[in-house]
């Protein structure tokens, strides 16, 4: 008896001094892993991307050593209110909408709304009435196209952006709306060979930050901070190139 | 006191003690929800309660058709009716229903000559690609229902109509389908229900069924515990709606059996 209660008490301490470890440098970040070229799954089950490549990058700078989190993009906010990890860099918009459900760090990049259909096939954002559109759901594209679209165009709301491009290339969409950068990575992939943009991009505000709890004002600024240092000395210059031939921060 | 008399004390304590906790967790978390979001979004949840009854009404009557002779070819003894009956029944059991939602959804769209024939028209909707995979999931199943119920027909009901010189479609028609229905009902019914909560996965393709609805409702407003919430008990209400019409179905097919006691 005296033995258990000795490792009994041992476990305790033990489990006691892990949780004061993690809650010095350990950081879990949640994201989609759908939504290439920002977050993707690769060959080898591992998420990769410049969002993932970003949060590397930010970690180093911090000194924290951080986990990788992946979680349905609908259920990623709830995802971090219910603790299952620390932070979203997942690409998510900074919208007021939002911000009633968590806090954003600064941008860590911007980005605008452009809708992508058939090449040739003529296509206006006017002429889209009575056409079908479609969305990943709960994206600002997704309410854009809710909010201001649904009486003239058929909306159709999808799990993955990738989802959204099989029914476009398969000829059940008309259109898809989505992030521009987005939209150009599938334009270069071989899928995307026959569609093009068209209308102007909009939304040139759209600025993308990290998502963290509300009231979590630590952590916050500790991302802040790393982010305006990852500009500074060029690591994040590095990491935009691998992506985009242009800056997009 | 001993052990042997406290030990089952401490037990009843603690599982009290964690009763009454969870309990009065339940209720603060109750007490905690927004109940205008629920109603604000009512009428969007109705709507979507309203497709997923009508998906699920039109595969079941459908696959209840196509269930009917896929379980008698299964019942029969010659192998070349059985074998074909049997692979289809055991694909469609043997894969879960979502895949079975993306393979009629998004593999038939890759497919060119898919695309390029008179079916496209309806395949390219989302609501017709969802009651293809209804009706065949369910149908794969209520004929495997059926062919129990069939082989389970008492041999002495098969005798007495073959003693009265019953053609094989007659006893078909009056002794053993008719049996047979009775025997499968519930089991029948459970497998409604389960059809019911599996319309779900309408969701995944686009349509905006219960649960497509509630999650386009909660990508607007964050808050998955009232919206599920209030889309699990519509859930719920439309299930104890169909047990009880059931059992009233039950109850009167099954009279002659339960009236003597």
């Amino acid at each position: 008896m005296k033995r258990l209660i000795a490792a009994l008490a041992a476990v305790t301490v033990a489990a006691g001094l892990t949780v004061a470890a993690q809650a010095a440098d350990k950081i879990r970040i949640g994201t989609e892993g759908a939504y290439p070229p920002f977050n993707q799954i690769d060959k080898d089950g591992k998420v990769v991307g410049f969002d993932i490549d970003i949060a590397n990058a930010l970690c180093a700078q911090m000194k924290a050593e951080c986990t990788i989190v992946t979680q349905d993009w609908d259920g990623i906010i709830p995802g971090l209110l219910a603790r299952k990890y620390d932070a979203i860099i997942a690409s998510m918009s900074i919208t007021d909408e939002r911000k009633k459900a968590v806090d954003f760090t600064e941008r860590y990049y911007s980005n605008s709304l452009r809708y992508i259909g058939k090449k040739g096939a003529g296509l206006t954002v006017e002429g889209l009435k009575g056409k079908a559109v479609g969305a990943q759901r709960g994206t600002i594209a997704a309410l854009y196209l809710q909010d201001k679209m649904a009486s003239t165009v058929s909306v159709k709301l999808y799990d993955t952006q990738e989802n959204a491009y099989l029914d476009l290339a398969s000829g059940r969409l008309d259109a898809v709306l989505g992030d521009m950068l987005v939209n150009y990575e599938w334009l270069n992939s071989d899928a995307g060979q026959g569609f093009d943009f068209f209308g102007d991009a909009f939304n040139r505000n759209d600025e993308i930050g990290i998502a963290v709890r509300k009231g979590e004002d630590d952590l916050r600024m500790k991302f802040n901070a790393a982010i305006k240092a990852i500009v500074a000395d060029g690591t994040y210059a590095k990491i935009n190139a691998k992506y985009f031939p242009f800056s997009i921060y | 006191m001993d052990w042997e008399t406290l030990i089952p004390r401490i037990a009843k304590g603690v599982f009290y003690g964690v009763a009454l906790l969870l309990a009065a967790g339940i209720v603060y978390g109750l007490t905690r929800l927004d109940y205008g979001v629920m109603v604000a979004y009512l009428d969007d949840l109705g709507r979507g309660a309203l497709l997923t009854v009508e998906l699920v009404a039109i595969s079941v009557a459908v696959g209840f058709c196509i269930a009917v002779p896929t379980a008698l070819l299964r019942a029969s003894p010659r192998w070349w009716l059985s074998w074909p009956a049997y692979a289809y029944i055991f694909t469609f059991r043997g894969t879960p229903l979502l895949v079975q939602i993306f393979l009629v959804y998004y593999g038939l769209a890759q497919v060119d000559w898919v695309k390029d024939s008179f079916l496209w028209p309806y395949l390219r909707e989302a609501y017709w690609c969802a009651l293809i995979a209804f009706t065949l999931n369910t149908a794969a199943y209520t004929a495997e229902i059926f062919r129990g119920a069939i082989q389970a027909v008492p041999a002495g009901e098969i005798e007495a109509a073959k003693a009265i010189g019953m053609s094989k479609a007659l006893m078909l028609r009056r002794v053993v389908l008719p049996r047979a229905f009775r025997i499968c009902l519930p089991a029948y019914g459970n497998e409604i229900i389960l059809m019911i909560k599996g319309s779900a996965l309408a969701s995944t393709i686009t349509l905006l069924d219960l649960t497509g609805m509630a999650r386009t409702v909660i990508a607007r407003t964050y808050m998955p515990v009232e919206i599920f919430l209030a889309a699990g008990v519509i859930y719920f209400l439309l299930t104890f709606v169909f047990t009880r019409v059931f059992q009233r179905i039950e109850h009167r097919a099954n009279r002659y059996l339960t009236a003597a006691r």
